[in-house]
Parts: C-alpha cells; sequence; structure tokens
C-alpha cells in the first residue's frame, strides 16, 4: 500500500501511476480470533488498536453496509472533552490526546481542527456553574477559560448581542484544544492503517445471529456465511439491543432519533464551535467547505427510523436565528437523522458481557465521535486482555445493576434526557 | 409530524403530547428485591417495530395514553387510555 507523503503526490502527478485502493476487499474467513461487528469508527479503531498496540492482527471488521455509511457519517464532527464527572473526564482526555496525532499515527489527514469549543452562558449563575466546571477540567488537565461579554464579543462577533436578545450573553466557557475532525476521512483512515496491518475490512455483511457452543459465542451467522471466532465484539451504534436480543441479552439502552443540519457554503462566519445548553439544546460549527452544520435535541420518542421529524427542525431553526439572527436566511442544503443507543445514564458501555466469547462497545448516546480513538483503544484492549483498561473500568454493563451510574447530565433513568 | 388520535380530544399533532417511555414496564412491589428494581428502571426491550408506548397529551386533556407505535415507520395502530376504567366510561 502506498503512503501517503509529498513526494508520493509528486511521484504520482509526474507519473501518472494510479493510486492502489486504501483498503483491500477480502472475502471472508472461516475463523479468525477475533470479529468486530460494526465498520463505523468505533469498530474499525479496535481493529487497528488490536492490531497496532495488542498484536492481534487475526481480525475481521464486518460491516452491514459500506464503510462510512452509518453514523460515523451522521454526526456533526466535533470533538471536545469538557465533562465533569469522574470516569468521563479522563477518558474524553485521554480521546482528545489521541486525536491530536491521529492524522501522523494512520498516515491519513483527518483534518482535525482543534479551533475550540465555547459553552455559551446566559446567566449570571450559569457563570458560576461554568467556573466550577472550568476548574474541575483544569484540575484534570484539561484546558478551560471562562470568557466574559466582551471576550465573547470579540471572539464570535456575529452572535446577538442587542439588548432585547431572546438569551443574552453574559460569558462563555470555552475548551481552547477542543475543535472538529472529518468524519468520513476518520473511518477511511483507520480502515486503511487496520487494513495494513492485516484486518480484513468485510463490507455488505449483515450479522443476522450467533454461533453458540457450549453456551459461549463462537461466531457470528451473516449474509455472507458462517464466520467462526474466539472472541466477537460488537459496536454497532444504534442497533445495539438488537445485537444483544441475537444473543439473548437484554440492555439498559433505547433507541432515539438525532437529526443534524448543513446549510449551504458561506464564507468564514464562525471561527469556533458553539454549544447552548439553556431552555433548549443547540450546537454549532462551520465546516471547511463553509456549511453551517448544527443540530439539537433527540426526537424525544423510541425510533429506528433514520427519520426526522418536523418539530425539532421548528425547534432547532428557532435557536439557531435567535442565537445568530444572521443565519436567517441562509439555506439548508442537508437535513438528515441518526439512530441513537441512549443509555439509561447518558454514559457509555465498554465491557464484558454475561455472555462468554461476546464483547459490548455501545450506548454512545450522542457523544460517540469524539470518543472514537479511545473507545477502540479501550475495547481492543479488553478484547486483547480479557481486563478492561482502567479509563474504561467506571464504564461496565453492571454499573447499572450496582447503582454505580454516570449520569452527566443528572437527569436520571430517562435516556431521552441525556 | 406524528398525529396522535387522542380518545378524548381527537387527532392532533404529537408536539400536544409527551412521551412517555415504554409501556411494558411494570413496576415491581416496594419490597421486592433489588434485581425486579434493576429490570423495572433500567431494563428496556427497545423493539424494532411494534412499541406500547406512553404518552401525555400535556397541551390538551392531559391524560395519559397507551399508543402502539411502529418504531420504524412510526405508523400508530392503536391509541387508548391508560387506565382502564377510563376506556370503559368513552364506550
Amino acid at each position: 500500500m502506498t503512503r501517503y507523503s509529498a513526494l508520493a503526490l509528486l511521484k504520482h502527478a509526474v507519473t501518472g501511476q494510479p493510486w492502489s485502493r486504501a483498503w483491500r476487499d477480502p472475502a471472508p474467513k472461516e475463523r479468525y480470533q477475533v470479529i468486530i461487528v460494526g465498520g463505523g469508527g468505533h469498530g474499525l479503531a479496535t481493529a487497528y488498536y488490536l492490531a497496532k498496540e495488542f498484536g492481534i492482527r487475526d481480525v475481521a471488521v464486518l460491516e452491514k453496509g459500506y464503510i462510512g455509511s452509518g453514523n460515523a457519517g451522521r454526526n456533526t464532527t466535533i470533538v471536545r472533552s469538557n465533562y465533569m464527572l469522574p470516569g468521563a473526564t479522563e477518558f474524553y482526555d485521554f480521546s482528545l490526546r489521541l486525536w491530536n496525532t491521529l492524522s501522523h499515527e494512520l498516515n491519513f489527514n483527518v483534518m482535525f481542527s482543534p479551533r475550540g469549543q465555547i459553552l455559551l452562558l446566559h446567566s449570571p449563575d450559569a457563570l458560576d456553574s461554568a467556573a466550577r466546571r472550568g476548574n474541575i477540567m483544569r484540575r484534570h488537565g484539561i484546558a478551560a477559560r471562562l470568557l466574559d461579554r466582551a471576550a465573547m464579543q470579540e471572539l464570535v462577533p456575529h452572535l446577538d448581542y442587542s439588548p432585547g436578545a431572546r438569551f443574552p450573553i453574559w460569558g462563555g466557557l470555552m475548551q481552547p484544544t477542543a475543535g472538529t475532525a472529518r468524519h468520513d476521512a476518520v473511518v477511511w483512515g483507520y480502515a486503511r492503517a487496520a487494513s495494513e496491518l492485516g484486518v480484513d475490512i468485510i463490507q455488505n455483511c449483515e450479522v443476522t445471529g450467533f454461533v453458540r457452543e457450549g453456551g459461549r459465542i463462537a461466531g457470528v451467522e451473516t449474509s455472507r456465511g458462517r464466520i467462526m471466532a474466539a472472541k466477537t465484539g460488537i459496536a454497532v451504534a444504534g442497533h445495539t439491543s438488537r445485537l444483544g436480543e441475537m444473543a439473548g441479552l437484554c440492555l439498559p439502552i433505547e433507541s432515539h432519533l438525532l437529526q443534524a443540519f448543513v446549510s449551504e457554503p458561506l464564507k468564514p462566519l464562525l471561527d469556533y464551535v458553539i454549544g447552548f445548553g439553556g431552555h433548549g439544546h443547540f450546537y454549532i460549527s462551520q465546516s471547511d467547505k463553509g456549511g453551517m452544520v448544527f443540530g439539537g435535541d433527540l426526537d424525544m420518542y423510541n425510533s429506528y427510523a433514520q427519520r426526522g421529524n418536523l418539530p425539532v427542525v421548528r425547534d432547532v431553526a428557532a435557536l439557531a436565528v435567535s442565537l445568530m439572527p444572521c443565519l436567517g436566511r441562509v439555506r439548508l442544503l442537508r437535513h438528515w437523522a441518526g439512530v441513537m443507543d441512549m443509555t439509561m445514564d447518558g454514559s457509555h458501555i465498554i465491557s464484558k458481557t454475561p455472555v462468554d466469547g461476546l464483547y459490548l462497545n455501545g450506548g454512545w448516546c450522542y457523544g460517540g465521535f469524539k470518543a472514537t480513538p479511545a473507545s477502540g483503544w479501550c475495547f481492543a484492549h479488553l478484547m486483547a486482555r480479557d481486563q478492561p483498561d482502567p479509563l474504561s473500568v467506571p464504564f461496565s454493563l453492571d454499573r447499572f445493576a450496582r447503582g454505580a451510574t454516570i449520569d452527566e447530565a443528572g437527569s436520571g433513568p430517562t435516556p431521552r434526557l441525556h | 409530524m406524528l398525529r396522535i388520535n387522542c380518545p378524548f380530544c381527537g387527532e392532533r399533532d404529537h408536539s400536544e403530547f409527551t412521551y412517555g417511555g415504554d409501556a411494558t414496564v411494570t413496576y415491581p412491589a416496594l419490597d421486592a428485591p433489588t434485581e425486579a428494581w434493576f429490570e423495572a428502571v433500567y431494563v428496556r426491550s427497545n423493539p424494532k417495530g411494534p412499541h406500547r408506548e406512553r404518552w401525555q397529551h400535556s397541551d390538551g386533556c392531559r391524560l395519559w395514553l397507551i399508543v402502539e407505535r411502529d418504531t420504524v415507520t412510526h405508523a400508530i395502530t392503536r391509541v387508548e387510555p391508560s387506565r382502564a376504567v377510563l376506556s370503559e366510561l368513552i364506550k
């Protein structure tokens, strides 16, 4: 496989030699050491770190569609680590550190752009609360900056600062090291790097059931035949409950819709990722192509439809023009929905399961994209060594039964509210 | 937009309603073992297809309803009051 570099680019430009395909397209073997179900960011990252860090290269990643066709291509590409609860803070900080060197690590430009993320603050109380959050972050070595109104006006001039603003700006909490990355490049980069290390990436291969041998999972039935493995890992985003059901597991998860939007391309308008967590939920950033990428709340009812509904479109549009009135006449280019597996405490699960040979990575709610590298790393650690990485110990499946939930939003066992 | 046919108010947009989650969940006795409470509070079958769920007509009659809705097509096949005594009354 050609290593990407300026020299390689020059060579191909001069000689006109075609580029080799980025990852191999093998037929599935009969047996692997490890099978990962789900060829999204998390599954591919798991396979990559299994091969790179844990020396297990006899790995197959099974993807029911094509690489990049699922939630990996449906998120709003935001990467941040401004969490507050023990467990979450360290995990997301580790992820951010992996993001910083990911392009070099994979020899693929994931266009990680740590431009800074700002949480808007709309009252003196919110300012106090954000100061606390910022201090907790700094205590964990995560950069945080509390901004006053004047600083906000300088950094984000297009917000509504008028006296009659629906949401008056009192300040902001900035994580200067947060930002965005190109989501397609992340899956392509992991797929290419994993394939180069010997991982088989099998596309158009839907898992339809598990093969059991004496109570343990010994492989999977797929649309391309039976494939056996000593260990099987699930990393399937919104369909975790369905895979769990095939293995006889009932999980603390509900599937919900999250919509996202992108506008027509505009000239540079917004230098930061902006989050709004006041009376409603809204986040916006500008892509490198100029499109305003934004989203809001869940649709608030169980669904696997990948199709959002109009009340959320209305709410998101209302928040967009309330916060940035200049967007009022911008036209929408695309709008879509993804299926989120929302857990009962709003935190993810990286865990062994009660079924031998089956491992679970899921319940990413709507925070999965930024976690991709750390999720892959920790899941690879768990599957290779049968022991969780210290960073994923708090995220075990049995935490619910033990009452050790990690509820960042503090909204209790109601998945749609996280 | 989903349209929910409230047995008391007629067919209305779902934005008038508040979702209340899986209606097949039943709560055990207060002194039931922790395991039973764990199942009721945290574990959900999360079906892909027909789903029995609770909705409250919060901007209308404020009564709780049981709705049967498909989680793939969003088609609503049945709406009834959550309290059997009300079902009897409106017959």
